[in-house]
């Protein structure tokens, strides 16, 4: 490997790690984030006159480090700031074992979620700062231009220095209110980058350098971070499980043409068999926790649908209980479907019109809601009622925004009725509610 | 870390709060700053008379102006300042949760910029 490369290869596995580290003990993102690109820098102008040195992650930390420090000793801090012994002591940092230190990721993506943070800047400033994506990335994939998305990091950014958001785990008694705000940040990122019905598929192009480039290369990787840094944590577990078992199903779902396909029609031989295998090892640890969780129930639905043969009724049970403990516009449509699959198309549109047409924020959404509509639409051709799906299907065609299901959509119209059964909704998990305020108001389900 | 934790609610009118209200309302306050004060934190406490108390000065046109009222009249006011000293806004905030307006009202959380100590302006 050449110096360049070994610099690249630094930079995907230890960027998030470095910054955490360096953020950790000033408190200030901004300031290791300069210091940081400052040391890979220096890393691609010097490694390859003098070759890569040893420990190219201790190296990277030490040069971060003393740029840090530099800035603490320059004229105007030295006026404002009292000395800290302890900060401002000289180390040798030459020698420093950086897989030694505690990997304090997970203090970073905390800070991210912070309650005292906008909720709309969770997933940006996540992406930003454990994977390094830039704003213009970030901003693509939020459909929002790169200066605006950079002025809300640099904002966020700024608030956590000047209101003294700490780096550390919170309290107990804090800690899994902050967790699921963590989860429901890594969450939408995936959401952001989930085929279908989700908003328009999203570009995001790794840094250079930073792992593979592709449409569900952030939200895997954020996953993996967390469940990495919080390895007790089932629900971590499970969201991760449920990342990659969608990931895993994404190169079936568009045919060689470019045509959506449900899941029904999708083969099986398409599916990436190392990421449903990591999915299940995800799966297991979560149920070793015993703490069963939203998440969970979502992979291990995802996981039965990547199970050839597997019993409908257990499906029902696993949406029953599913939207129960986290009832949302999606996972009641998810479940009118599946209703419809054990118990008849009748029985499924009835409940489907329940848990859409309610009073309240649900049902007033439940018409803009994509895959409402498209099961909506499925459930009349299988009940012959050919004009009210014809309509159904023009309403859910213009919610679509993904091109290739759009298209699928349309075929539907004409086709003839006795067919089997048609999951148009996507067959990627749960959807999360449209409305913005359920977790990730940054994201446009809709859009 | 300094902050500000400024309670706001709205003002009862003169003797729309009957005595026993009052009273617990005083020993909620009693509690939370012996609390603040045991635990090292606080730097000084201050309940706020009503806003028709107060007198607005200004110099911004140029010439000197005082005036009868608050800066902005709205439904609920400033009502008090705690101001404390804590290692972070993590726990500025738990203090707030623990503050005995937050009950009837809203605390806001404010770090301070710069304060004058010791005769010196200071971080």
């Amino acid at each position: 490997m050449d110096a360049l490369s070994r610099a690249e290869s630094a930079a995907r596995t230890g960027y998030g790690r470095l910054l955490a580290l360096l953020a950790t003990s000033s408190g200030d993102l901004a300031a290791a984030e300069d210091a940081l690109a400052d040391a890979f820098e220096r890393a691609v102008r010097t490694w390859p006159e003098r070759g890569v040195p040893a420990n190219p992650d201790g190296w990277l930390l030490t040069v971060a480090r003393n740029r840090l420090r530099d800035g603490w000793r320059s004229a105007r801090a030295r006026r404002t700031v009292a000395l800290d012994v302890e900060r401002d002591a000289p180390a040798h940092l030459d020698a420093i074992d950086v897989d030694a230190i505690p990997d304090r990721r997970l203090e970073l993506m905390l800070v991210c979620a912070h309650p005292a943070i906008d909720p709309a800047v969770h997933t940006p400033l996540m992406l930003n700062t454990v994977l390094g994506y830039t704003a213009e990335q970030i901003g693509r994939a939020f459909t929002l231009p790169g200066p605006a998305m950079a002025t809300r990091l640099v904002r966020a950014k700024r608030r956590i220095k000047a209101a003294g958001i700490p780096f550390r785990i919170p309290d107990r008694g804090d800690l899994p209110g902050r967790m699921a705000a963590v989860l429901e940040a890594v969450y939408g990122a995936y959401a952001i980058e989930a085929p279908a019905g989700l908003g328009p598929p999203v570009e995001i192009s790794a840094p250079a350098g930073l792992s593979s480039p592709g449409r569900v290369g952030s939200p895997v990787e954020l996953a993996e971070v967390l469940a990495r840094v919080a390895p007790g944590d089932p629900e971590a577990r499970g969201l991760a499980a449920l990342v990659l078992l969608c990931a895993a199903r994404a190169g079936a779902r568009v045919d060689a043409a470019g045509r959506f396909v449900p899941l029904a029609g999708q083969d099986p031989a398409g599916w990436d068999r190392r990421l449903i295998a990591r999915a299940h090892e995800h799966l297991r640890a979560a149920h070793a926790a015993g703490r069963l969780g939203r998440f969970q129930l979502e992979a291990a639905i995802q996981a039965l649908h990547c199970t050839p043969g597997a019993d409908p009724r257990t499906l029902l049970d696993l949406h029953r209980i599913l939207h129960r403990l986290a009832p949302s516009l999606g996972s009641g449509v998810a479940l009118a479907a599946v209703t419809a699959d054990t118990e008849g198309p009748a029985a499924g549109l009835t409940l489907l019109d329940t848990l859409t047409a309610g009073a309240g924020a649900a049902g007033a959404a439940g018409g803009r809601f994509q895959p409402a509509r498209a099961v909506r639409a499925d459930l009349l051709r299988r009940l012959g009622r050919e004009d009210e799906a014809a309509s159904e299907y023009a309403a859910a065609t213009a919610l679509t925004t993904d091109p290739a299901e759009r298209e699928h959509l349309r075929t539907r119209i004409t086709r003839a009725p006795g067919h089997a059964p048609d999951r148009a909704f996507p067959a990627c998990a749960q959807h999360p509610d449209p409305e913005p305020t359920s977790g990730h108001p940054g994201i446009r389900p809709m859009a | 870390m300094r902050y500000a934790l400024l309670m706001h609610y709205g003002e009862p009118a003169p003797g729309e709060l009957d005595q026993e209200t009052v009273a617990e309302a005083m020993r909620a306050f009693d509690a939370y700053a012996k609390a603040l004060r045991e635990a090292g934190v606080l730097l000084s406490a201050d309940v706020l008379q009503p806003t028709d108390m107060t007198t607005t000065v200004t110099l911004r046109e140029g010439s000197p102006r005082v005036q009868d009222g608050p800066f902005a009249a709205t439904k609920e006011a400033l009502a008090g300042i705690f101001l404390i000293d804590t290692p972070d806004l993590d726990d500025a905030l738990g203090w707030a949760r623990r503050c005995p307006g937050a009950q009837w009202g809203v605390i806001e959380v404010r770090p301070v910029s710069t304060a004058f100590v010791d005769g010196a302006w200071t971080r």
